[in-house]
């Protein structure tokens, strides 16, 4: 993967693949302390604590159509090369979350890259998951919930042409503005 | 999250979509299907995906139904694009990359003739 936005996709693919009905993307961004944080969480079914001790090993995966599970060692190594760490917590039956941790300023460091791509694919690639997505720049932050905006569609498309750029917009302004560091605000 | 004022623009945007659909005989609706495990997303299938909806909103079609799906099982054919007309068989699509998803939409999808050159199964 060229980008850590690629990473959360194939991560919370792993999420949907695991019936989440919920997943939250938190991706924070910290000058001062030198961090660069994402945790993805789900309510998918889990896994037990053999499979979770295996999960990092690139040959293990729950997948039967191809063999090698490649994505959450990938992402490990990813931080384990510039200083991070990388955190896996799961229970069978109640969820899994994924956390890792990056030096910001370190040279092996892939670029965060297009996390507005990674967060419309998502929403919507997949509609029936409640997701919310955060991103946080030193203090500033862009919070979505699509919660409120489901109620409102009331069972239109997610892929109508208007609400498509409805979307769009909602979630590029967002992050450009905790980007631009300007007042948190998502205007229409 | 949303300000109250963009949810009264989705209201209206609501209103707005279903008053197209009622104006509209009941044609079905088309699937446009991407793959998106692991390899599909190492091969470039999020920049895929997101061709076929700047493709939706520019030319502002209606009745598509956008969907992702896991690994399909066919990693040296990623980005993989399946399109399912109204009441015909799935097509599906192999390397499809942004350009090519953009024929796709334009001559599949719109114009509902197959393109027969990026086809890998029936």
């Amino acid at each position: 993967m060229r980008e850590l936005a690629l990473h959360i996709l194939d991560i919370a693919e792993n999420s949907i693949y695991a019936g989440a009905t919920q997943i939250r993307i938190i991706v924070e961004e910290n000058d001062a302390d030198d961090f660069l944080r994402i945790v993805i969480e789900d309510n998918g079914k889990g896994m037990d604590a053999d499979t979770l001790a295996k999960i990092t090993n690139p040959f293990v995966t729950s997948r039967t159509s191809r063999k090698v599970g490649l994505g959450i060692p990938f992402f490990k190594a990813a931080a384990e090369a510039c200083e991070g760490a990388f955190n896996i917590q799961s229970e069978h039956g109640s969820g899994t979350t994924v956390e890792a941790v990056f030096k910001h300023s370190h040279i092996d460091r892939m670029p965060l890259g297009d996390i507005t791509g990674t967060f419309l694919t998502l929403l919507i690639g997949a509609p029936d998951v409640h997701w919310c997505f955060e991103y946080h720049v030193n203090e500033r932050a862009f919070i979505f919930d699509d919660e409120p905006i489901k109620n409102t569609l009331d069972g239109v498309s997610l892929t109508t042409p208007m609400v498509l750029k409805y979307m769009r917009e909602i979630i590029e302004e967002g992050i450009r503005n905790v980007r631009h560091q300007t007042p948190v605000k998502v205007k229409n | 999250m949303p300000t109250v004022k963009s949810l009264e623009d989705l209201k209206r945007i609501r209103e707005e979509a279903l008053k197209k659909q009622q104006l509209k005989e009941t044609s079905g609706k088309t699937e446009v299907i991407v793959g998106m495990g692991t390899v599909g997303i190492a091969a470039g299938a999020r920049e895929t995906l997101k061709a076929i909806l700047d493709m939706i909103e520019k030319e502002n079609l209606e009745d598509i139904i956008v969907r992702q799906t896991g690994n399909i099982g066919l990693d040296s054919l990623e980005p993989i694009v399946q399109v399912i007309l109204p009441g015909e068989e799935k097509v599906t699509y192999g390397k499809v990359n942004p350009t090519m998803a953009r024929q796709i939409m334009e001559e599949h999808v719109m114009g509902g003739k197959i393109v027969d050159e990026y086809i890998i199964e029936g």
